[in-house]
């Protein structure tokens, strides 16, 4: 192992960290993840600067405990769930224990259920750093409890560490964390520490609250947009009014003229203006003229997909899942039904638009931004700047919101803003601001989709068969992720793996080219497939002439997670006591990165005859809840994301162009929308599983079952809005 | 073109164009970060500010229609409603991303201010044009009740 220096703690670094403490002395644990088994070692930290790269933690003499977070803080509670799980088998006191963001270093901050790379996603923050960070924590607890022992004379199993103090209560000594960190850091590190039995757990579990809560309720709490580097200029860029058009020609004579603008130039993505400020760089962009190529454009509407995607329905598509003969089955069926669902483009909307800092430095190059995978952002940069990976450091701010959009494949937010630089010539640092309207235009949407459902009974209503076939635009495909046969996993994900007990059962897709570019939008797969499996199960239930959630009940004999959080909401929500009038309940369970939801809706008809939703009663089984508190946040933050775009959002193609462009036409969620929600978390003793996406997919499907049993209308394309 | 504005009380001469929206000039000029910028159309609230005790909306608002007029940022706050607010949004655990925190604070103060004790009704209305993109909303609502208690003593 190396020492390196670390450009974590550069001055400029240093302004945008979190409650750093000053660098000291003190101890670093870290761990070289090797296929999966974590090796432990630890550094001496001489003076300040002179850091290992690969430490989850530093124990530094001022007592505090910072926790290096490889994963980004965009909300969902990942700062606070990791510090948890790593101050808990440290036995630290809460509040000595600081979180502070990771260089962008796969080797030692890779994570293992994204193949290895620096990135954050899928709901894989805390199931892939459970174990990671349990060693780190008590590996650093056992050398503290070493270097006690050596200072004190004592054998070190009567060396007790519990709440931040390290203490031997026979002989009447006591030390904290910060006098000890020096000694400790020249402890041999223990080639084995055993981890606590969950009944031991003092912080895991509790009601720990966010780290980062008090920055962000005071306006402190730094983001990429108040990077203000000196002598910084803001970017605002011109792109392409249709996906695969480019730059003919274009006349800059009268943004050049706007005051406060310094630059305009050509990158391979659009037209940057550079300004002393975002006005001028935006009242610059507007006053562009350009010449756009759009021979190679895109120019299908949303209209004319669905119409092409239909008749795809009609073919058979590449196998996903089979079992037994679906189609003798149907042929056999005393009762058939055979419907079809159309999903439409949705654009993330993160609350802070897509943005991101770069200054050159002696080394290379700094860049600022939300990056989700910090892997392919450094990548991206280099490519655009044409130097190595190693000369692009990444420093990771909050995000302000993602779901999804701040990772791309091919890092478009930093490469834009390194390209713009090269174009410039490299000198003064840029900051690149997306407007809301680049943003909801810009595409990199969840795909559009259509599915088939067919689902047959027998005469007396028993199920024999289910169907589904999928049709849509493959996400994995830029990623070469897709399966041998063409499958994309992303696509049929929580359909190939439907949990209810058909004998007869097929799943197949179609990939379709389409010239929009696509992207994982939180949930993915998820985010269609449970509404068409829900709802159709729904279906299913009312044609069998039974109650939803014991229809449900008799074909997940065999899942008891899902039984589980299926039970847990009907129960609590009171299913099948009546109702006051004008009031209907529906529910969905499903199954996303690992996680069970089940969530029981109460809807009305509203004055503009859409849902109300009035009360959600959500079951989660998620392992072992290590922050109950940010769960219950977690799933109301699913809900409500995943109510506000069944209830309003689609983004309309309309001879290529999107129709939506602001908060006006796109309508996000807002105060009065959102229900009352009622989040339960099922007792697990399995490792814990991630809560960032799993309270979205079944929000949709649980509304409009209950839209159902309130009107008798069967809604099957998304939003309700266009629907209803 | 130089103009004076009053800020957290106190006075700041800018020279930008006297259309620049006032959310550009308390970021870009002042380097007051608290205020975001969110959609520029005054549709989600984000760049909410005070001015004259009154949350307003700065991405829609040229520097030359402030005029004389008290403008107070998250930065400048310095009130018991504030005070509450910040507290129950920090015990209750209310921001996810954080980045539409500071125009919830300022309208949460706003009602405040005017209304001490708000029902549901009153929090709707001055809360529905801040969008939180995280749906903090269940602890948004839950954190002005309790801050409005605080308040009561």
């Amino acid at each position: 192992m190396t020492m390196q220096q670390d450009e974590r703690f550069s001055p400029s670094r240093r302004r945008f960290l979190q409650g750093a403490g000053a660098a000291g002395v003190g101890l670093v644990i870290g761990f070289h993840w090797t296929l999966g088994v974590p090796r432990v070692f630890a550094a001496e930290t001489g003076k300040a600067g002179q850091w290992a790269p690969n430490a989850f933690v530093r124990i530094a003499p001022d007592n505090t405990v910072t926790v290096i977070s490889k994963h980004i803080e965009f909300g969902q509670g990942t700062y606070t769930g990791l510090a948890t799980i790593l101050a808990d088998e440290l036995d630290a006191d809460w509040r000595q224990v600081r979180v502070e963001s990771a260089p962008a270093n796969a080797a030692v901050y890779g994570n293992a259920l994204l193949g290895g790379i620096q990135g954050t996603g899928g709901s894989t923050a805390i199931a892939n750093s459970w174990q990671q960070l349990r060693h780190a924590g008590a590996t650093a607890r056992a050398m503290l409890a070493a270097a006690a022992a050596k200072r004190w004379g004592v054998p070190v199993n009567e060396v007790q560490v519990s709440v931040g103090v390290v203490s031997h209560p026979g002989k009447g000594k006591r030390a904290t964390f910060g006098d000890l960190a020096e000694a400790a850091a020249g402890q041999p590190v223990p080639d084995k520490v055993s981890l606590k039995d969950p009944s031991q757990f003092s912080l895991i579990g509790t009601r720990v609250g966010r780290v980062d809560a008090r920055e962000k309720s005071t306006g402190e709490a730094r983001f990429t947009l108040d990077v203000y580097l000196p002598d910084m200029l803001t970017a605002v860029m011109l792109r392409p009014p249709l996906f695969g058009a480019a730059v003919k020609s274009f006349d800059d004579s009268a943004a050049r003229k706007v005051k406060g603008v310094v630059d305009v130039v050509q990158t391979p993505r659009g037209i940057a203006v550079l300004g002393e400020g975002f006005w001028p760089a935006k009242q610059g962009r507007d006053a562009l003229k350009v010449e756009w190529d759009e021979s190679k454009a895109e120019k299908r509407g949303s209209e004319e997909l669905y119409e092409q995607y239909s008749k795809l329905t009609r073919q058979v598509g590449l196998e996903a899942e089979t079992r037994g003969d679906p189609e003798k089955a149907l042929a056999g069926a005393a009762r058939v039904i055979d419907v079809e669902y159309r999903f439409p483009y949705l654009a993330h909307a993160p609350m802070e638009p897509l943005d991101a800092a770069i200054r050159p430095n002696d080394d290379g190059y700094e860049i600022w931004a939300g990056s989700q995978i910090q892997t392919i952002d450094q990548g991206a940069a280099a490519k655009a700047l044409g130097v190595k990976p190693e000369k692009i450091a990444i420093h990771t701010l909050f995000g302000g919101g993602s779901f999804g959009r701040r990772a791309t494949p091919i890092g478009d937010v930093v490469f834009e803003v390194a390209s713009i630089l090269k174009a410039a010539g490299g000198k003064r640092p840029i900051k690149l601001v997306w407007t809301r309207e680049d943003d909801v235009q810009g595409g990199r949407y969840r795909p559009l989709y259509v599915h088939r459902l067919r689902g047959g009974l027998d005469q007396g209503g028993k199920p024999l068969v289910w169907h589904q076939r999928i049709v849509g635009q493959p996400i994995m495909k830029e990623l070469g992720n897709l399966r041998k046969n063409g499958v994309d996993p992303s696509s049929v994900e929580g359909a190939e793996d439907l949990p209810y007990a058909f004998d007869n059962f097929a799943v197949d897709l179609h990939n379709t080219d389409v010239g929009i570019p696509v992207l994982w939008w939180r949930s993915v797969g998820h985010t269609h497939t449970a509404f068409s499996t829900e709802t159709f199960m729904d279906e299913l239930a009312h044609a069998a002439g039974e109650d939803p959630v014991a229809f449900r009940r008799r074909l997940l004999k065999d899942h008891p997670r899902h039984l589980g959080v299926l039970e847990r909401a009907a129960k609590e929500s009171g299913w099948g006591d009546p109702l006051p009038k004008g009031r209907a309940r529906g529910v969905a369970v499903h199954k996303s990165f690992g996680s069970y939801v089940a969530e029981v809706v109460e809807v009305s008809k509203d004055d503009r005859g859409l849902p109300k939703v009035h009360r959600v009663v959500c079951a989660v089984d998620c392992g072992v809840a290590v922050n109950p508190h940010n769960i219950e946040a977690q799933m109301q933050s699913g809900i409500g994301f995943g109510l506000g775009a069944a209830l309003y959002d689609e983004i309309v193609l309309e001879g290529g162009r999107p129709q939506q462009s602001n908060f006006d036409t796109y309508l996000p969620t807002r105060l009065t929308d959102m229900p009352e929600v009622e989040v339960h978390v099922v007792r697990s003793s399995e490792a814990p599983t991630g809560v960032g996406e799993p309270g979205t997919p079944p929000i949709a499907p649980a509304v409009a079952n209950a839209w159902f049993a309130l009107t008798g209308e069967r809604v099957r394309q998304l939003p309700f809005k266009r629907a209803g | 073109m130089s103009i004076s504005i009053k800020v957290n009380g106190r006075e700041h001469t800018v020279d930008v164009d006297p259309s620049t929206p006032l959310l550009w000039v308390l970021r870009d000029e002042l380097k007051l970060t608290g205020t975001k910028y969110g959609c520029g159309i005054a549709q989600c609230g984000a760049c909410t500010v005070h001015l004259d005790g009154k949350p307003t909306r700065t991405c829609v608002l040229p520097l030359q229609s402030v005029g004389g007029r008290e403008v107070t940022t998250i930065e400048g706050l310095d009130s018991q409603e504030a005070e509450a607010v910040q507290r129950a949004w920090t015990e209750l655990d209310v921001p996810q991303c954080g980045y539409c925190q500071s125009g919830q604070v300022m309208s949460a103060v706003g009602l405040l201010q005017k209304t001490p004790k708000p029902d549901d009704a009153a929090i709707d209305s001055a809360m529905n044009g801040n969008v939180c993109r995280c749906a903090s909303y269940v602890r948004i609502r839950g954190a002005i009740h309790q801050a409005a208690r605080m308040l009561e003593g």
